[in-house]
């Protein structure tokens, strides 16, 4: 039982670790670029959690066999919607990249807690 | 299997604080995940990703490091409280992952909505062989428009933040200005 | 990178054929994987190689940053387009059996809301690429 349990959740545990990782990295991390890193890794493990689920044991990808009427395909609907968020995911994160290199042009930075100093600074002399 | 290899580089790109090398490895955690996509047959996915993860994305982060500097500083705080509640979180989504059921059952209730409806149907409805496409552009058409938009409007976005003139100063007092 | 010669060379025969596979990809995104999204992420793929290996200012002359712009808003607008044009002719917002006759309506319709999309995500790619690497050029 706990074996079978074991190879059918492999996949779901190892993508809730990859997505605790990213998750780590977000809020333990000060550099922002690197946050951003993580917030990646996060992305995509939501995105293999999707594709996990659409996967059909023995199934082939949804592209139809012409003539033939007995084929299992997999599940085409996750396909969908990660295609689309993975290029919606690359244009925010360059959004968020953008925001990085403004906020290092402004204080000289990507640290957060330094930014933090400085801020803390400028309201104590402004 | 591809999962463990993946598991790694995700590891391994916590501990390195070379920004160009985490850069690097995530371009390769990208074509591993592409890899995987493929063998869980979501062929278009897995073409994306490629494409876009370790190719774009890899040039964009190379972009952004070039302005940034490359050398992440030592977390400054102890890391048990971040990791206590990683480990929280993780471990109520594996507790919430064993009423899931099992990986690859065709029984699967994801695969009885409307999936058999574009499986069998989107061939003589649409004429076209790839179901990916005919969801994509036609019974998900809005859908996919608004993603259009999204990347749209996230370009735009850029433009705003990084379009301006350097010399324009958010901050007239200017301290801390190293930029 | 100006002086590698092999690096210069592999970029110029390469190019052509990065972009002659986009288009591949995107017009057989109906029989085979691809379509919009991934032919516009390849051929922005492209112009970077180019502008990584021949300076930006080189390719900004040929693919000028006004045109990329213009690119990424025409697309949205191709795409919304079809979307009037299937309303005019009387069906649905994207209906796309109104563009002809039988299935044929359909493959027309995907054509060319994937050609609204091939163009946003090229203009948005190279256009963010763009800022991205003329920022350096302004800091150094």
């Amino acid at each position: 039982m706990s074996l079978d349990l074991l190879v059918s959740h492999y996949n779901y545990w190892v993508v809730i670790f990859l997505m605790m990782v990213g998750f780590y990295i977000l809020i333990s991390r000060g550099n922002l670029i690197k946050k951003v890193v993580g917030l990646n890794v996060f992305q995509t493990s939501v995105f293999m959690l999707y594709i996990s689920m659409g996967k059909v044991n023995g199934g082939t990808p949804p592209i139809l066999i012409y003539g033939e009427t007995d084929v299992l395909y997999s599940n085409p609907l996750p396909h969908v919607l990660i295609l689309t968020a993975i290029v919606v995911g690359i244009a925010t994160t360059s959004v968020g990249l953008a925001l990085a290199v403004r906020i290092k042009e402004a204080y000289g930075t990507i640290e957060e807690d330094e930014i933090n100093a400085i801020e803390a600074r400028t309201e104590a002399t402004g | 299997m591809l999962l463990t290899l993946l598991a790694a580089a995700g590891l391994a790109l916590l501990r390195v604080r070379n920004l160009f090398a985490v850069v690097m490895l995530a371009g390769i955690y990208s074509l591993l995940s592409a890899g995987l996509f493929t063998v869980m047959d979501a062929v278009d996915v897995a073409f994306t990703e490629a494409a876009v993860g370790a190719g774009i994305s890899t040039v964009l982060f190379l972009g952004a490091l070039a302005l940034c500097g490359h050398q992440e500083n030592k977390p400054g705080h102890t890391p048990l409280l971040p990791l206590f509640v990683v480990l929280v979180t993780g471990g109520l989504l594996v507790w919430g992952t064993m009423d899931m059921p099992g990986f690859g059952d065709p029984a699967n209730p994801v695969h009885h909505h409307v999936a058999d409806h574009y499986i069998d149907e989107s061939y003589h409805e649409i004429e076209i062989p790839n179901v990916v496409t005919s969801v994509l552009a036609s019974y998900r058409g809005y859908d996919t428009m608004g993603e259009t938009t999204v990347v749209f409007a996230a370009a735009v976005g850029v433009m705003i933040l990084l379009a301006g003139r350097l010399g324009r100063r958010p901050r007239p007092e200017g301290k801390g200005d190293g930029g | 990178m100006r002086g590698e010669v092999v690096v210069r060379v592999g970029a110029k025969v390469l190019a052509p054929f990065i972009i002659t596979f986009g288009l591949c990809v995107h017009f057989h995104g109906d029989y085979s994987p691809g379509g919009g999204f991934q032919a516009g992420v390849i051929l922005a793929a492209a112009i970077a190689l180019l502008a990584l290996v021949y300076g930006l200012e080189a390719v900004q002359k040929v693919v000028t940053p006004r045109f990329v712009r213009a690119c990424a808003a025409l697309g949205v607008i191709i795409f919304a387009g079809v979307g009037v044009v299937t309303m005019v002719l009387g069906h649905n917002y994207l209906g796309y059996d109104a563009l002809a006759e039988g299935h044929a309506g359909q493959h027309y319709g995907i054509l060319g809301v994937e050609l609204g999309v091939l163009v946003t995500v090229f203009g948005v790619m190279v256009t963010v690429f763009y800022l991205f690497a003329g920022r350096r050029g302004r800091t150094q």
